[in-house]
């Protein structure tokens, strides 16, 4: 199992760098993960996505559809990539601390 | 180089044989690409193993972009590391395949400085598909090809490439412009297709006449086919020269017409044009003699699949004729609107087909606000599945 460190601390990563260990999330982790996915400071705007994402997570053992993610934090999609570059499924879900989005070729 | 020509006893025999063979290509490629020896190597060991060795899933793109690499890894990484990675990248290919052999060998050589140097040209998807490279090449790579001018392909939910057959540029019974028509959606889409929207993938294409060299109809989920809505152009001359030159227009024409449309009295060949099904069986038998209508356009038609989640699915008429000047606005409009109803009602990872199979063929043109029309179904009068109304009391 890869390891990915950072600030002293360790956390048990997939290939792709999604965390292992889902009990040990907290914003802390969200902000240490953050500079693998091209974002130097998280603002308002990208707590109100990744919070979104992880309760609707922790209540429906998924991540939201696209489109549900749009109407629920009033961002267009355009946004959303502005603020998490590497998309939705890799940036925003890997912050918010989910394991990889099951995804089709 | 690490130690070459891998053993492949079980490879070997996928060369025998009259066909091409994609051992032969990987083990060309293996003389220079370590990864190409790898690949060969993991694939003798699933041979011997019955067994595959790629991981499900991976995650991985450029920045800006959701769709356009595929993540791929071994779960034999150690004992092959120079496929450990080995992603996938979309490159979306020109309208109807045409390169410049210069384009060619741009993208090949960006490919050996950061891939395996493997390509697949092409596939179903129509993309240009370079295959196996590691997470740290992807956005070099992606760099280096749009300083060539090419893009990025769509994957995952998203509005797939758009592929069209070569249309216009070679083909005498093309009924559109499908290259022009293809690229106009390609960057009128640009944002669906780089920045997944969708509950599943879309995928359109466009085939310029009805003998559908893309295969539209059975994997896009908007298919358009070129048609024409008047009569089978005839010349009687060039019809007897095929008859001098040995063709028996009975058995090789008129008997093979699905709807028996066509008759041949000994010297005059006479078509029921409202009868035909536009199967191209006798214009394919005779190019020099017939030819398709002047009133040209093209069959709109959706829910095409091949049988991943739920079966596969042959697509079925939406609109019956749309004349070629009007096509693009048209599609458009459709698109919009088909796009909003699967956003509203498609579940994740339903295609627009399986979806119209669920909610039903009304309820889904309702939805659209398309009028039915005897044309979307196969046999009119013969087929009971939509429409039926029972008159209420005192109605006439």
């Amino acid at each position: 199992m890869p390891v990915f460190e950072i600030n002293g601390k360790s956390y048990e990563v997939d290939e792709d760098g999604f965390l292992q260990e889902p009990e040990r999330w907290n914003h802390e982790v969200a902000t240490d993960f953050a500079g693998t996915e091209a974002i130097t400071n998280l603002t308002e705007e990208h707590w109100k996505v990744i919070d979104y994402i992880r309760n609707y997570y922790l209540e429906f053992g998924m991540a939201p559809m696209i489109r549900k993610l749009c109407k629920e934090t009033g961002h267009k999609l355009s946004e959303i990539y502005n603020l998490f570059p590497s998309g939705p499924a890799k940036g925003a879900c890997k912050l918010a601390g989910l394991p990889k989005p099951a995804g089709c070729v | 180089m690490p130690d070459d020509n891998p053993k492949t006893e079980l490879l070997d025999e996928l060369e025998n044989g009259p066909w091409p063979s994609f051992v032969k290509e990987v083990k060309l490629a293996a003389q220079t690409s370590a990864s190409a020896q790898d690949l060969l190597r993991q694939l003798e060991l699933s041979y011997q193993e019955k067994k595959g060795h790629w991981k499900h899933g991976g995650l991985v793109g450029v920045l800006g972009y959701g769709g356009g690499v595929i993540g791929r890894y071994s779960d034999a990484g150690e004992q092959f590391p120079n496929v450990a990675h080995f992603h996938t990248i979309r490159v979306n290919q020109p309208a109807g395949w045409f390169y410049t052999s210069d384009a060619l060998r741009t993208i090949c050589d960006i490919w050996e400085r950061h891939g395996s140097g493997l390509t697949n040209m092409h596939g179903s998807t129509g993309d240009l598909i370079l295959l196996g490279t590691r997470t740290a090449e992807l956005e070099p790579t992606f760099q280096e090809l749009a300083q060539a001018g090419f893009d990025l392909g769509g994957s995952g939910s998203s509005f797939r490439t758009p592929s069209c057959c070569v249309g216009m540029a070679r083909c005498e019974w093309a009924c559109y412009d499908a290259m022009k028509l293809c690229y106009d959606l390609t960057m009128a889409y640009q944002d669906e297709m780089h920045r997944p929207p969708f509950p599943y993938k879309f995928k359109l294409k466009c085939a310029a006449c009805p003998n559908d060299c893309v295969a539209a109809i059975a994997r896009a989920d908007l298919s358009i086919i070129g048609t024409w809505k008047d009569e089978i152009q005839v010349d009687e001359s060039a019809v007897k020269t095929y008859v001098s030159s040995g063709l028996n227009i009975q058995k090789d024409v008129c008997d093979l017409c699905p709807t028996k449309c066509m008759a041949w009295d000994g010297h005059k060949l006479s078509i029921e044009n409202h009868e035909c099904v536009r199967c191209m069986h006798c214009i394919n038998v005779m190019p020099q003699a017939l030819r398709p209508g002047k009133e040209r356009g093209a069959v709109i038609m959706i829910g095409g699949k091949a049988p991943i989640m739920q079966g596969a699915l042959l697509s079925s008429v939406l609109i019956p004729f749309v004349a070629a000047d009007e096509l693009l606005d048209t599609v458009k409009e459709l698109l919009r609107r088909i796009w909003d109803f699967w956003d509203e009602y498609g579940n994740n990872r339903e295609r627009i087909g399986e979806l119209i199979q669920r909610v039903g063929l009304p309820a889904f043109l309702d939805g659209i606000g398309l009028e039915p029309v005897p044309e979307m179904i196969s046999a009119p009068r013969d087929n009971p599945y939509i429409f039926y109304q029972a008159r209420k009391d005192g109605e006439k």
